[in-house]
């Protein structure tokens, strides 16, 4: 049993370390989805620019200031794109602010592109979290323990957020209903943005540890990502906070649990993500955690 | 602001049209390499060696008069689908001969362009056979996949004394597949067992593919991938304590690689064409150019180390300019019919061609990555007996 | 009666300019593959104008779903992936398999249609017959595809439509690069050495630019017939609102597969198209991004206009592979300017499109379609005596 254990452990602490990085940017796609019925397809791109913002801090200043300087910018980063990019487009049809999202994530990766060379840049060290630890004879990281708690952690103050504070409650007024909200004076701007500000705050500090994991930045190191967290959004209902999180954790423990079938299996763990949200969405559309019926079918 | 942006790109179009003239006494090299995409990386480090070598000899003399060599550097994106306008882009130029380029699928994908023009092409590092199978245009420098492959396995069973082999490749990436069914191949035939597992492209998560590996029982892990995705796997197979030794192609020499591997445990391995130190000249100079100049520091990785496919390039420049000298023109043709006699000496050893066009070489370097002081060490000079 | 005559002169003579147009493009074909000197100009030239008209036909099928049966499908590499597949795999000759399918003993097809056509009818004929009937295989084989995804997908809603046929792209192609078919699909490995009809000569004529641009043109005429026709009215009611088209008796469902087989049949051949022009051809290079690509080409071009997807896709392609490849150069007339580096090209070139998805929202064409007669008209200045009647471009 213990060899059982020993051989299968890592699948599973892969799956949740990598599922609680999913969860974080989840919950970005999540709320804007809910308010703005938009799939920011920028939002991995994002989080990889989130990524490379590290690579280029820490290499002229300590970890304490770099880590800060990234949760800012990428929180600045998002704010512009939605000022910038989706602003102008409320009136449009929806087709066109998902293309304009589309447009974002491609001129981000150009730019990603423009500044690297191409080249994969080296993700630096953050002491602490990239130690390794022994658990039950598996060797990994510190940041596989560190994920799964820091990700309840920052769902449960951001639950807070939501059912507590003025803000929030105006957020949830506008994810239930966007005129109405606006005519009862909710300022709906400022709601949207702050919507983008948590979602991007979280998705740096999932890049923070998503990379410290998996050391390396590319341009294209957000899109994959990107589009499970969004599958673990819809997975768990859009618009519920707790379903993307569950969503993310079960969507990243089954890809590594396919990824250790053997060989016939592995190729097709990226195709499985997308096997289940298509079963998903005919057979409950709402997902597991959705709280009413909309138009998705 | 319809009017600007005609009038901006009627501007543009002007300028394309405004191809410049081409003085009589230049002859352009066309490089044919990938400067972004998944092969960005290495196609920067290969058109270094190019370009360091036309600083060096930045003229030809052919029957008396001297001419400048001009490189005209085009982006194929190492991607298959902007092959065709890529390549054809280097035919409108006026290349007398095309060095390029990193990674075979695309080199095949502009082979028939360049046929077509009746431009000889020199590959410089692109391994895979069926690169200069079939026609009388492409040649290259470097060994070929199946001589690696077997090379490779050689080297897990007789060096390594493994008798069980783990092969990891990029699921939809030729190279990848290719090597591991050569490998296969050899080792299936020296008794070891070998299983083999792809992952998707864009994957960044190893940790499920080495606990496959250790559960397996591999002796020795085979993963011949690209640059990026080496870094990934070196990594997590450092922080999962991986003990078992780690082979890998010439992708893997590579400084982006070196820096993952040092600091850490692991034992890799990669063969490559060209072992630091065997040309002490070359290297001050190509140092020397690359610390003088920060965009191709940047290129080359942010430091000085010299990668083997920079050498590849800057031997196939010489290679070229050999045969500009032997066909005794700049025409194409003249020097498609003086390559395959053309024979030079260069910094990664001495070059000749077969019947095919492949260069006749029989033996690859293998190099340990040393984990203290983050460079390559030689391990051997490994041959094949056919 | 007296308003037919007063439209006709207009209608006629813009007629007459549009077929002298495409008259006198053809020639330009014909002189390019065959007089014409071979410059630094022409040789860019071709293929250019070749992976243009293969790009129009292929954006004018994604316009057909998106632009006019309000469908955002985000599968289009997809379909492509199987075009092109089919195409080559039934257009290998048999001599060359073993070369082709080195890693799996030849392949399991063994005979290629162009070659089998060509003993019979001979070479030449036989090519062209068998390349033909491989291009119509390879537009059958993708609309099967889609009629396949469509069942489950199609009862999906915007966006939830698009990421799931952009999920189902993601599958095809994971399938096709499985080594288990590779016998069928060579696995990761590239298709190459299949029977082109860029390779046909009549005599000494070449016509290898000819050719893509006559089947695209053909392909792009059916598809304004059909959406002409009764079923593209009813495309468009569903685009324009779906409740009202289904109160209309307008079958939902059954018109949403059709556009979409439909669709999917014609980025299959244009997919077969791309394997030829590319001469090799390998799965990885469908990803997503490719379908980005050509939706931008479409919103480029005007979301609903056929001739604004044409006239888009030539532009993007001269851009993207001809006239902004100085900015990758490091110098402009010979000035070095330090950020002209490798990929700043495609810097400019995403600002351009946000530019546009910002500003020209509704692209080069909006939904109106390149009229000849309505140019005619504004010309004779007779615009006001028309503007009741509007373009009549479609």
């Amino acid at each position: 049993m213990s060899a059982f254990v020993q051989a299968n452990l890592p699948y599973l602490l892969a799956g949740i370390s990598v599922g609680g990085q999913y969860a974080l940017i989840a919950i970005g796609y999540t709320m804007v989805y809910g308010i703005l019925r938009l799939i920011n397809f920028a939002h991995g791109d994002v989080f990889m620019v989130a990524g490379l913002v590290m690579v280029y801090a820490s290499a002229s200043m300590p970890m304490y200031l770099s880590i800060p300087l990234v949760l800012i910018a990428t929180v600045a980063l998002g704010f512009t794109i939605e000022r910038v990019a989706y602003k102008p487009l409320r009136s449009a049809p929806r087709m066109s602010v998902m293309i304009s999202a589309i447009g974002v994530s491609y001129l981000l990766q150009n730019c990603a592109l423009y500044f690297t060379g191409g080249l994969a840049q080296m993700y630096p060290t953050i002491p602490w979290l990239s130690n390794s630890v022994t658990i039950g004879g598996a060797t990994t990281k510190m940041v596989t323990i560190v994920t799964p708690i820091l990700t309840v952690a920052l769902v449960f103050a951001l639950v807070l957020f939501i059912q507590k504070t003025k803000i929030g409650m105006a957020m949830r007024a506008v994810s239930r209903d966007f005129e109405t909200s606006q005519l009862m004076g909710i300022k709906i701007n400022s709601v949207i943005s702050m919507t983008f500000v948590i979602g991007c705050f979280l998705a740096a500090v999932g890049s923070l540890l998503y990379f410290t994991n998996y050391p390396s930045v590319i341009p294209t190191s957000g899109a994959m990502p990107g589009l499970k967290a969004f599958v673990a959004a819809v997975f768990g209902g859009i618009g519920s906070i707790p379903g993307a999180v569950i969503g993310a954790f079960l969507i990243g423990i089954c890809e590594n649990i396919i990824k250790g079938l053997g060989s016939n299996w592995t190729i097709f763990s990226d195709a499985f993500t997308f096997v289940l949200l298509i079963i998903v969405l005919l057979v409950k559309p709402t997902g597991i955690f959705g709280e009413k019926a909309t138009d998705k079918v | 602001m319809k009017k600007v942006f005609a009038l901006v790109l009627a501007v543009v179009m002007v300028m394309a049209l405004a191809v410049p003239a081409f003085a009589d006494d230049t002859i352009t090299i066309g490089v044919f390499e990938p400067l972004s995409g998944d092969n960005g990386a290495g196609g920067k480090q290969e058109t270094l060696g190019i370009q360091y070598a036309n600083t060096v000899a930045p003229t030809v003399e052919v029957n008396g008069t001297t001419y400048n060599v001009e490189l005209e550097i085009v982006d194929n994106e190492s991607s298959t689908d902007k092959a065709v306008s890529a390549a054809t882009q280097l035919v409108a130029a006026g290349s007398s001969v095309v060095l390029g380029t990193y990674g075979s699928a695309v080199a095949i994908a502009g082979s028939d362009t360049f046929g077509e023009a009746g431009i000889p092409v020199i590959g410089v590092t692109c391994t895979n056979p069926q690169v200069t199978e079939g026609n009388d245009h492409y040649f290259r420098i470097c060994f070929l996949d199946p001589f690696q492959g077997t090379v490779q396995a050689n080297f897990a069973h007789d060096e390594l004394g493994a008798t069980k082999a783990y092969c990891l490749g990029q699921l939809g990436n030729d190279y990848d597949q290719g090597l591991i069914n050569y490998y296969t191949q050899a080792a299936e035939a020296l008794g070891m067992e070998v299983v083999t597992e792809s992952f998707p492209e864009g994957n960044s998560d190893f940790t499920s593919y080495l606990t496959n590996a250790k559960n397996a029982g591999a002796e020795v892990i085979f993963a011949p991938t690209s640059i990026s995705y080496a870094q990934l796997i070196v990594e997590q197979a450092a922080a999962q304590g991986i003990d078992v030794p780690i082979t890998a192609p010439d992708t893997w020499d590579s400084n982006v690689v070196m820096a993952a591997v040092q600091g850490t445990d692991l034992q890799v391995y990669c063969t490559t064409f060209y072992a630091e130190g065997g040309d002490p000249e070359f290297e001050e100079g190509f140092k020397a150019y690359l610390n003088g100049d920060s965009n191709a520091l940047a290129n080359n990785g942010g430091n000085d180390m010299i990668a083997a496919v920079s050498v590849m390039g800057y031997d196939a420049y010489f290679t070229a300019l050999e045969a500009i000298k032997a066909a005794g023109s700049a025409d194409p043709a003249d020097i498609m019919a003086a390559l395959p006699a053309t024979t030079y000496t260069g910094v990664s050893g001495a070059i000749a061609f077969d019947d095919i066009g492949d260069a006749i070489r029989d033996s690859a370097f293998i190099k340990q990555a040393n984990t203290e002081t983050g460079v390559w060490d030689f391990v051997a000079a490994q041959t094949v007996a056919e | 009666m007296e308003k037919t005559l007063r439209k006709d002169p207009a209608k006629k003579i813009g007629s007459a300019i549009a077929i002298c147009l495409i008259a006198a493009l053809y020639i330009l074909l014909f002189l390019l593959d065959n007089v014409l000197p071979a410059n630094g100009f022409t040789l860019m030239l071709i293929p250019v104008l070749k992976k243009g008209a293969i790009y129009s036909l292929i954006c004018v099928s994604m316009n057909l779903l998106n632009g006019f049966t309000g469908l955002f499908s985000l599968g289009q590499a997809g379909f492509l992936l199987v075009g092109a597949y089919a195409y080559a795999i039934f257009a290998i000759p048999a001599d060359q398999h073993p070369a082709v399918y080195q890693y799996f003993d030849g392949g399991a097809i063994g005979f290629s249609i162009p070659e089998a056509l060509g003993k019979l009818l001979g070479e030449n004929a036989g090519a062209f017959l068998g390349s033909i009937i491989c291009i119509i295989i390879a537009g059958l084989v993708a609309a099967g595809f889609a009629a396949l995804i469509g069942i489950p997908v199609l009862r999906l809603k915007s966006d939830y439509l698009a990421i799931a046929t952009l999920g189902f792209a993601e599958i095809i192609r994971a399938i096709f690069q499985w080594n288990s078919l590779g016998p069928v699909t060579n696995g990761s490995n590239m298709l190459r050495k299949y029977t082109s009809l860029s390779a046909i000569k009549i005599g000494s004529v070449k016509l290898a630019t000819v050719f893509p641009f006559l089947i695209a043109m053909v392909c792009i005429g059916l598809i304004v017939l059909l959406i002409n026709s009764s079923y593209g009215r009813a495309f468009k009611a569903i685009r324009d609102d779906e409740i009202a088209a289904e109160a209309m008796g307008i079958s939902l469902f059954k018109h949403k597969m059709l556009s979409f087989v439909i669709s999917s049949f014609f980025a299959g051949v244009g997919g077969a198209l791309l394997a030829m022009y590319q001469t090799t051809i390998q799965a990885s290079a469908f990803k997503s991004a490719m379908t980005y690509e050509i939706l931008l080409i479409v919103v480029i071009g005007g979301i609903g206009s056929i001739s604004g997807s044409c006239i888009a896709s030539f532009l993007y392609i001269a851009c993207n592979e001809w006239w902004l490849r100085f900015l990758d150069s490091g110098s402009f007339f010979g000035i070095s300017v330090p950020f002209f580096r490798d990929g700043f090209r495609k810097v400019v070139f995403s600002v351009l499109i946000m530019v546009i998805v910002l500003f020209f929202s509704r692209g080069i064409m909006g939904d109106k379609e390149l009229s000849f007669a309505g140019l005619v008209r504004k010309l004779s200045g007779k615009k006001a005596a028309q503007a009741a009647e509007g373009g009549d471009g479609k």
